[in-house]
């Protein structure tokens, strides 16, 4: 498709062989390095994060206290919560893949504002490490969305969570308008909207989101703040305020935060399903259309969070139609997946094992989305693990499994080595079936009625939950199979050729791993980015 | 790489005397907030509306000349808008709830 | 690539490396500094927002803290911004024309105008002190006599509205003091003035935001 010149000759300089020691990196403005050292730093809270959902689950092994008191499952809940979602899931695909893939995808040189982007890592960071500071004052234990009343009254750490959560979502803003202006500006010629990769048009649609959404978040937190230093009764009952009204402003966020965290999801399996079929990709226009459909769907649903609020009936029937909207795009992207692989020369390499553990699972969560939109099922399910379950299969069996597949379809090219396919699949096979062991009993649990959120439970609920628990091992041994298998890689892989997978996107017409430029020659695109037939 | 860039024939100079005439159109306008504030009891309920409309009056100019948005790119002019669009859209849903609850009283 | 930037004849400007050319690198940054601006636009909005819905719910409060202001004040600030954003303006202009002494003397007087807009600030902010006017569970209700009970939400939207608005002049004036040194050590010309264009927008947002503040803060009551 590009007419990028080879690049076996001379030279070994790659982008991570460039320059050398911390320093180079901790000042470096390449993409692709900033997009190692979100990498680096997500894999750790990742682990955080990971390490307390196993606590938990083995808190609700049993019924009564299992191994720690109902104040610290408050805690260690909100810390999942607040880890898994603004340090893991919304940095993971746009800032690790994408930083590393999106110029190289559109055949840039770098992102457009280099020294935001390493800003961007260097607010995550400050964010990350001042949430952290509360784990030694005072344990937060609101949950990660941070609720008023409770929230205002409570005398935990909430305004150095919510200053870090502030910070952090900085951190996704400079991503976000990183991204918009790059796809805008930097586009090698000739590459036009239309030719852009559907992972780049994800990333796109999120970063809109990123960008439109975050402030919000920020005012919001912001005046928590002031409300639990002053006291000024905005979200105060007890003073005339609106608990509500916080609800409507942290999820005018919140709910299009759930589409940053899904779309890039999609961009991956878009990338992977056309790669591993090798067949052109069913629908380019649909899919690149409905993406930008889901980002702009997700800024009129949000009320849907707040059925049992005490939120108006009108504007719950409203939100109500208005959710079941998004199963349109949604569906389309499925459809079109679906059908790009239908009569396509199928390759059951562990990215694609990945992409069609996702298309299962996110199946799944995306329909009982659907269910929950609707009122009435909504008032029964609410706060039970069935909402519970629902999330945890969008954004655990969908954005996980596409991080862990993209992941694994991009490694040779990160990192200029291949690893071990076989460990790779096993991984998989252990993420997969624990993760339905894990969260398919939740949605009987919730069907039957128990609440989220605590930490005890009725006799009658126990053999589901023992279930839950043990599933919760097996996805711990899939990711750590998968952890063996990438530091086996770097270590003792092979190296990788240019283009692994014989995949005909852009990425891979430069060498494995790139050199600090991307290419040595400015390509020149003359065709779409899926010319497999 | 092309050499000769960025040269001021590329941007739009606007005109000395157009800024001079705009920020006397928002030093008047100013005025005339003022002015209508003094007619407050005369305006009833139509005072709050009339002082947001001369403010968006004057943020209009201020937009436009000051910010350059009118010889700015469409793209430029799109994304500013968007802010202004998904305001709205956050008052109107809080408020769609707020102005339609059914105030619920505890029958205890 | 060992170096980030190209030369491009002598005294023209530097690109870095991923930029086509000097006007490519313009209309980039330009797009960045206008994305940053919106998010500064919905930051003060949810302010607003949550202004607009409180004060159709108890409005005769809203009326009594707004009587607690001087629209004076207010007026005179509205006037002190409004002549600095002109002046933020010509900046620009003479930047263009190649005429930096004019320039520097207008970015000067853009300072000297935010410094003027904090000073009335800081006197407004220190006779509410002095009346016992705080924010929220802080206003001294007893001293100021108030007739609401929850006054203290209106002053709470006030310091928060005109706090994080003066924390933003502050920044304003940072930044053009920024560009005022580069434009004396001779960074800019008719060629290149993205960064004062940049601080510019983001002055008159301030400006712009303030336009708004005054009436709703001040008059409407």
């Amino acid at each position: 498709m590009a007419t990028a010149a080879a690049h076996g000759h001379g030279s070994d300089k790659n982008y991570l062989n460039e320059s050398s020691g911390l320093w180079s990196w901790l000042t470096t403005l390449d993409h692709k390095r900033i997009g190692i050292m979100y990498f680096i730093s997500v894999l750790i809270f990742f682990l955080l994060g990971g390490i307390m959902a196993l606590l938990l689950r083995i808190e609700l092994m049993y019924p009564g206290q299992t191994i720690m008191s109902a104040d610290t499952y408050n805690q260690v809940m909100t810390y999942h919560g607040s880890i898994m979602v603004f340090m893991v899931i919304i940095p993971g695909i746009p800032a690790i893949l994408g930083n590393f893939f999106l110029p190289l995808h559109i055949g840039a040189k770098d992102v457009a504002f280099p020294r935001l982007n390493l800003l961007s890592w260097y607010c995550l960071m400050a964010g990350a490490l001042l949430a952290f500071t509360t784990l030694i004052t005072h344990k937060v234990d609101t949950g990660w969305t941070f609720y008023t009343p409770y929230s205002i009254k409570t005398g935990t750490s909430v305004t150095t969570m919510v200053v870090a959560a502030f910070i952090m979502g900085v951190s996704s803003i400079l991503t976000g308008l990183n991204f918009i202006a790059t796809v805008h500006k930097l586009r090698a010629p000739g590459m036009t909207m239309y030719r852009i990769p559907l992972f780049v048009w994800a990333i796109y649609s999120t970063a809109i989101l990123q960008v439109l959404a975050t402030p919000v978040l920020g005012i919001t937190l912001l005046l928590l703040s002031v409300e639990r230093a002053f006291g000024v009764g905005i979200f105060d009952p007890a003073l005339g305020g609106d608990p509500v009204l916080f609800q409507h402003f942290f999820w005018f966020y919140s709910h299009p935060a759930v589409y940053i965290m899904i779309l890039p999801a999609m961009g991956v399996i878009s990338e992977l399903i056309t790669t591993f079929s090798r067949k052109v990709i069913f629908g380019y226009t649909a899919i690149a259309y409905s993406s930008l459909g889901i980002a702009g769907v997700s800024f009129f649903v949000w009320g849907h969070h707040m059925f049992v609020s005490g939120q108006s009936t009108i504007a719950g029937i409203v939100f109500s139609f208005l959710t079941m909207l998004v199963g349109v795009p949604t569906a389309i992207k499925m459809f079109n997946w679906i059908a790009t692989m239908y009569k396509g020369s199928i390759q059951m390499q562990s990215p694609m094992l990945f992409a069609m553990g996702f298309m299962f699972l996110f199946g799944i969560g995306g329909v009982t989305g659907i269910m929950l939109a609707v009122i009435p099922i909504n008032v029964h399910f609410h706060d039970t693990y069935f909402v519970v379950a629902h999330f945890h299969y969008v954004m655990v069996g969908g954005t996980l499994m596409a991080i862990m597949g993209g992941f694994y379809y991009w490694f040779p090219k990160m990192f200029g080595k291949m690893y071990n396919e076989m460990t790779a699949r096993l991984s998989f096979v252990f993420i997969f079936i624990g993760f339905n062991v894990t969260f398919f009993p939740q949605f009987i649990l919730g069907a039957m009625g128990m609440p989220r959120r605590y930490f005890d439970y009725i006799p009658a609920y126990y053999s589901l939950n023992a279930i839950s628990t043990v599933g919760s091992w097996l996805i711990a041994i899939g990711f750590l199979i998968a952890l063996y298998t990438i530091i086996n890689g770097l270590t003792k892989g092979e190296k990788a050729p240019m283009n692994p997978w014989g995949s005909k996107t852009l990425e891979w017409t430069t060498s494995s791993p790139p050199p600090h430029s991307n290419f040595d020659v400015e390509p020149v695109i003359t065709a779409g980015p899926y010319e497999y037939r | 790489m092309a050499g000769n860039h960025g040269d001021s024939q590329g941007h739009h100079i606007t005109p000395l005397n157009v800024y001079l005439k705009v920020a006397g159109a928002l030093f008047a306008l100013t005025f005339l907030t003022v002015i209508a504030h003094h007619f407050s009891a005369q305006l009833g309920a139509m005072a709050a509306p009339v002082a947001f409309f001369i403010a968006t009056i004057k943020a209009v100019l201020v937009m436009l000349w000051f910010m350059h948005l009118k010889y700015d790119t469409i793209m430029n002019r799109v994304i500013f808008g968007a802010g202004f669009f998904f305001l709205a859209l956050l008052l109107a849903f809080s408020g769609l709830d707020i102005w339609t609850r059914v105030a619920e009283f505890s029958t205890l | 690539m060992s170096t980030d930037s190209h030369s491009v004849k002598g005294h023209e400007h530097h690109f870095a490396h991923h930029f086509r050319s000097a006007e490519h690198e313009y209309e980039t940054t330009k797009e960045g500094i206008w994305l940053f601006m919106v998010t500064e636009i919905l930051m003060f909005g949810g302010l607003f927002i949550g202004y607009s819905i409180f004060h159709n719910i108890y409005p005769e409060m809203f009326a009594e803290g707004a009587s607690y202001l001087d629209w004076k004040m207010g007026f005179l600030n509205t006037l002190v911004l409004i002549f600095s954003s002109l002046t933020m303006a010509l900046g620009i202009f003479f930047l263009q024309k190649n005429e930096q002494k004019k320039a520097v003397m207008s970015l000067a007087i853009t300072i000297l105008c935010g410094a003027i807009f904090m000073v009335v600030k800081y006197f407004e902010y220190t006779h509410k002190f002095h009346l016992g006017i705080f924010p929220g569970r802080l206003l001294d209700v007893a001293k100021v006599g108030v007739h609401h009970a929850n006054l203290g939400m209106y002053f709470g939207f006030y310091y928060c509205m005109t706090g994080l608005h003066g924390i933003h002049v502050l920044l304003g004036m940072g930044l053009i003091s920024w560009v005022l040194f580069r434009t004396l050590r001779g960074d800019f010309n008719s060629n290149y003035y993205t960064a004062v264009e940049g601080v510019g927008i983001f002055w008159h947002i301030i400006d712009l935001i303030w336009i708004f503040l005054f009436p709703l803060l001040y008059l409407v009551g």
